[in-house]
C-alpha cells in the first residue's frame, strides 16, 4: 500500500492568523499615530497663525471678573487658577447634593411603585414616566425660567414664619453662627462617634460569642445624639441663628441658594430620582418571594425582613446601575452653563476660556476634571459592591 | 340506609371581597397605613389636579393671534399658535417647507411595510437597510437644496423639531454601526486593537456631552488644516454620533457577553471566519438580546439634542426658549416649555413602548 508521501502543504503566510493579526493592530496603531499626528501638526500650525500661546501659564493671571457663587473667598483680582478651585467646588457642591437627594428620592418613589396601594403606585408611575421622559435641560430651564424667574421682587418675597423668604434673588434661609463654645459639641460628637464603634463592635463579638442580640442601632443613635446635646446644653447653647432681613432692596445675612443653584439642584434631583426608582424597583423585585417567605417562616417580622434579608440581596442588583446614575448625575450638573451657575463648564470652559482664548488648555482640564470625578466614583462604588457581593463557596 | 349526600351549593364569596368594593378593599384600605396613604394620595390630588385642568384647559385662551388675545389665570395656548410653525420648522423659509413636509411624508411612505406583520421579514430587512443608505441621501438633497432646481436652505436656517429630529436620526443611524464595531474592537483578541477602543469608549463616557459640544465648537477648528471648515451642524452631529456610539459600544458588549461560548466555538467548528461568526452567529442575538438598552441609548440621545442649544443652534428646545424671550410675547415661559416637553415626552415615551412591544414579538424563548 502505498503510504501518502506528500506533505501538507504550508499555507501561504498571509493566511496565518499571527501574521495576520499582527498586520492588523500594526496597520491600526500606525493609522491611529498619524491622525494624531496630523491633528496635532495642523494645531500647531492653526496656533502660530493665530498668534495664541499654549501653556498653563495664563492660570496665574488676574481673571477679572466676579462670580455668584463661591465657596471659597475670591475676587475680580484673584488668578484664573482661583477660578478654577470656585469652578471645581460649585461642581463637587451640586453634584453632592444632588446624589444625596436624589437617592432619597429615588428610593421613596421606587418603593411606593411597588406599594400594594393602588393609588400610590400609580402616582409613582406617573412620576417616572413623566420625568425620564422629558429632557433634563428642559426641565432645567422651566425652573430657571418660569418658576424661579418669575417669583417676586425681595419686597414682595414669599416667606415662611418671617424666617425662610423665596424671592427672584433666590432663597433666603437662616444661617447659623457658631460661638466660641462650638468646638466642644464637634468633640462630642467625635467621642460619642469612636464609643458607638466600640460599642458595635462589642456587641458583634459577644453576639458571635454567646448569641445574645444587644440593640446596637438604638443605643449608638441615642449615643450619637444624646452626647452632643448634652454638651450643648452644658456649653450654653452657643449657637445663634443669623435670620435674614430685608433692608433696602435686598436682604441682608442668613443663608442664600441663588435661584441657579437651587434649579439645577432641583431638576438633577427630579429627573434621576424617576431613574433611580426604576432601578431600586427592578432590584427588589430581582429577590426572589421565597426568600420573603422563609424570613416569615423563620419568625422574623416584615421590617427585619427588608432590613436584613431583602435590602442586602437587593442592593448587589441595585448598585452597579446606581453608580451609573450618580456618574450621570455628575455629568449632567455640566448643564449649568445654560443658566449660568457657576460650575466647570460655565466658569471655566465658559468664562475664563473665552476670557483667554486658551481653548485647547480650558477644555482640556474641564474634560480631565470630569473624568477624575467619574474615576473616583466608580472606584467608591466598585469598592462598596465588593463589599456587599455574594461570596461564594 | 345513609341519605344520599346532597352537596351544599357553594356559597358565594362575601360580598366585601368581590366587585368594586372588594378591589378597593384590597388595594386602597387593605391596611391601616394604606388608608392613611390612600387619603394622603387622594387629597394631593385634589389639591394639584383641578387648578392644574383650570388653568391648561378650562380658562385656557385657545384663539386669537395676539397676546391681547389672551385672560390672566390660564394658560395662553395662542402663544404656541402663533409660533407652531416656527417650532416646527425653524427659520425655514416659508415658501421652501414643502421640502420638509415631503421629505417626512417619503420616510413615513418608505418606512409604512416595516410595521405591517403581513410583510415578510427578509423584505423588511431588505428596507430597512436601503432605506438606511438612501433615505438619508434624499432627505439632504431636500433639506438643503442646492441640485435638482431647488434653491439652497443653508444649515443655519434649519430649526425647530425639524433639526431635533436631523440630529436624533443622524445621530440613531451612525452611533449603532459604530458602537458595534467599538464593542467588537472590546472584545476582540488583539491586545492593540482592544486597548485602542477601550480608551476611546472610556473616555468619551467620562466626560459629559457639554465638553464634546464645547470642543468640537472651539477646538475642532484648531485641529483642522487651515481655510477647511465645517458646517456648525455637521461639527455638532460628529460630538453627539462619537459620544452616543461609547454608550451604544457598552450596551452592545452587554450582549456580547450574554452570548454562550459555545456558539463561538459551533461557528468555528462550521469554518466560519470572524467576520461571519459575527455576522452570521453573534451579533444577530446579541443585538436582539439588547434591544432594551440600544432603545434606551436612542431616547437619551433624543433627549440630549436639546444640549445643541449651548453651541448656538436652533433646536426645538431652542427655538420654543427663544419665542419665550420675544418681547411681544414675555410671560408665557411656562406654556412654551410646557408645549415641548410635550413633544419631548411623546418621542421618548413613544420609542420606550414600541420597544417592549418589540423585544415582546422577537422574544424567542431565551429568558430563564
Amino acid at each position: 500500500m502505498a503510504e501518502p508521501t506528500s506533505t501538507p502543504v504550508k499555507p501561504p503566510f498571509w493566511n496565518n492568523p499571527r501574521v495576520r493579526a499582527m498586520v492588523f493592530q500594526a496597520v491600526a496603531l500606525v493609522v491611529t499615530v498619524a491622525f494624531g499626528l496630523y491633528l496635532f501638526e495642523n494645531t500647531q500650525n492653526n496656533l502660530r497663525r493665530l498668534g495664541i500661546a499654549s501653556g498653563f501659564g495664563f492660570l496665574s493671571s488676574s481673571s477679572g471678573f466676579d462670580i455668584i457663587q463661591t465657596l471659597i473667598p475670591y475676587s475680580a483680582t484673584s488668578s484664573y487658577g482661583r477660578v478654577f478651585w470656585v469652578a471645581l467646588l460649585n461642581t463637587l457642591l451640586v453634584s453632592a447634593l444632588g446624589i444625596v437627594l436624589a437617592t432619597l428620592l429615588g428610593f421613596v418613589i421606587g418603593v411606593a411603585r411597588l406599594s400594594r396601594n393602588w393609588l400610590i403606585s400609580r402616582l409613582a408611575l406617573v412620576y417616572i414616566e413623566t420625568f425620564r421622559n422629558i429632557p433634563l435641560l428642559l426641565q432645567i430651564f422651566f425652573w430657571y425660567f418660569a418658576v424661579l424667574r418669575a417669583m417676586p421682587a425681595p419686597r414682595q418675597s414669599l416667606s415662611l414664619g418671617e424666617a425662610v423668604f423665596l424671592n427672584i434673588r433666590g432663597l433666603y434661609v437662616p444661617a447659623p453662627q457658631f460661638q466660641p463654645g462650638f468646638g466642644w459639641v464637634l468633640l462630642a460628637l467625635g467621642i460619642a462617634a469612636v464609643l458607638a464603634w466600640l460599642l458595635a463592635r462589642w456587641a458583634r463579638h459577644r453576639q458571635i460569642a454567646t448569641g445574645q442580640p444587644f440593640p446596637t442601632l438604638s443605643a449608638s443613635l441615642a449615643l450619637l445624639l444624646g452626647l452632643p446635646l448634652l454638651t450643648f446644653w452644658v456649653a450654653g447653647s452657643p449657637l445663634v441663628w443669623e435670620v435674614p432681613e430685608l433692608q433696602g432692596f435686598n436682604f441682608r445675612g442668613g443663608l442664600v441658594v441663588i435661584p441657579e443653584m437651587a434649579s439645577l439642584l432641583l431638576a438633577l434631583t427630579i429627573y434621576t430620582a424617576a431613574f433611580i426608582a426604576e432601578i431600586v424597583r427592578a432590584g427588589i423585585q430581582a429577590v426572589s418571594h421565597g426568600q420573603t417567605e422563609a424570613s416569615f417562616s423563620l419568625g422574623l417580622n416584615s421590617g427585619k425582613t427588608l432590613r436584613l434579608i431583602i435590602l442586602p440581596q437587593a442592593l448587589r442588583v441595585i448598585i452597579p446601575p446606581l453608580t451609573n446614575q450618580y456618574l450621570n448625575l455628575t455629568k449632567n450638573s455640566s448643564l449649568a452653563a445654560a443658566i449660568g451657575y457657576p460650575d466647570m463648564v460655565a466658569a471655566f470652559a465658559g468664562t475664563v476660556l473665552n476670557q483667554t482664548g486658551q481653548a485647547i488648555e480650558c477644555i482640556a482640564i474641564t474634560m480631565a476634571v470630569y473624568l477624575t470625578i467619574s474615576l473616583l466614583i466608580s472606584l467608591v462604588m466598585n469598592w462598596y459592591n465588593r463589599r456587599v457581593a455574594v461570596v461564594e463557596r | 340506609m345513609a341519605e344520599p349526600r346532597i352537596p351544599h351549593p357553594v356559597p358565594p364569596p362575601p360580598a366585601s371581597t368581590v366587585g368594586v368594593v372588594g378591589w378597593l378593599r384590597r388595594n386602597l384600605f387593605s391596611s391601616p397605613l394604606n388608608v392613611v396613604l390612600t387619603f394622603l394620595a387622594v387629597y394631593l390630588l385634589l389639591v394639584t389636579l383641578p387648578p392644574l385642568l383650570r388653568w391648561a384647559f378650562l380658562d385656557a385662551s385657545w384663539s386669537g393671534d395676539n397676546r391681547e388675545a389672551c385672560h390672566p389665570g390660564g394658560a395662553c395656548w395662542v402663544f404656541i399658535r402663533v409660533h407652531f410653525d416656527q417650532f416646527l420648522y425653524g427659520f425655514y423659509p416659508d415658501e421652501q417647507r414643502w421640502r420638509v413636509n415631503a421629505a417626512v411624508l417619503l420616510l413615513v411612505l418608505g418606512a409604512a411595510p416595516l410595521f405591517v406583520r403581513a410583510v415578510s421579514g427578509k423584505f423588511k430587512v431588505r428596507l430597512g437597510l436601503g432605506l438606511l443608505v438612501v433615505y438619508p441621501l434624499v432627505a439632504f438633497v431636500l433639506f438643503k437644496g442646492g441640485t435638482i432646481g431647488l434653491p439652497v436652505v443653508d444649515t443655519s436656517q434649519w430649526g425647530g423639531l425639524l433639526l431635533t429630529l436631523v440630529i436624533a436620526g443622524v445621530g440613531m443611524t451612525a452611533a449603532l454601526p459604530l458602537g458595534v464595531l467599538l464593542a467588537l474592537g472590546r472584545r476582540s483578541r488583539l491586545p492593540a486593537i482592544q486597548s485602542l477602543c477601550v480608551t476611546f469608549i472610556e473616555f468619551w463616557r467620562g466626560v459629559p456631552l457639554i465638553t464634546v459640544l464645547f470642543m468640537s465648537s472651539v477646538m475642532l477648528p484648531l485641529f483642522l488644516p487651515a481655510g477647511m471648515n465645517f458646517d456648525k451642524l455637521l461639527r455638532a452631529l460628529i460630538g453627539v454620533t462619537l459620544f452616543q456610539a461609547a454608550y451604544m459600544a457598552e450596551v452592545v458588549r452587554g450582549g456580547l457577553q450574554a452570548i454562550p461560548k459555545g456558539q463561538f466555538e459551533a461557528a468555528a467548528a462550521l469554518g466560519l471566519g470572524y467576520w461571519k461568526t459575527m455576522g452570521l452567529i453573534v451579533l444577530p442575538q446579541a443585538l436582539k438580546l439588547v434591544i432594551p438598552g440600544i432603545v434606551n441609548t436612542f431616547i437619551a440621545l433624543f433627549k440630549d439634542t436639546s444640549l445643541v442649544l449651548i453651541i448656538g443652534l436652533f433646536d426645538l428646545m431652542n427655538i420654543v426658549h427663544n419665542a419665550t424671550t420675544n418681547p411681544a410675547w414675555l410671560g408665557f415661559s411656562t406654556e412654551g416649555y410646557v408645549f415641548a416637553a410635550t413633544v419631548y415626552w411623546l418621542f421618548c415615551f413613544g420609542m420606550s413602548r414600541y420597544s417592549q412591544n418589540l423585544e415582546k414579538r422577537l422574544h424567542t424563548g431565551h429568558k430563564r
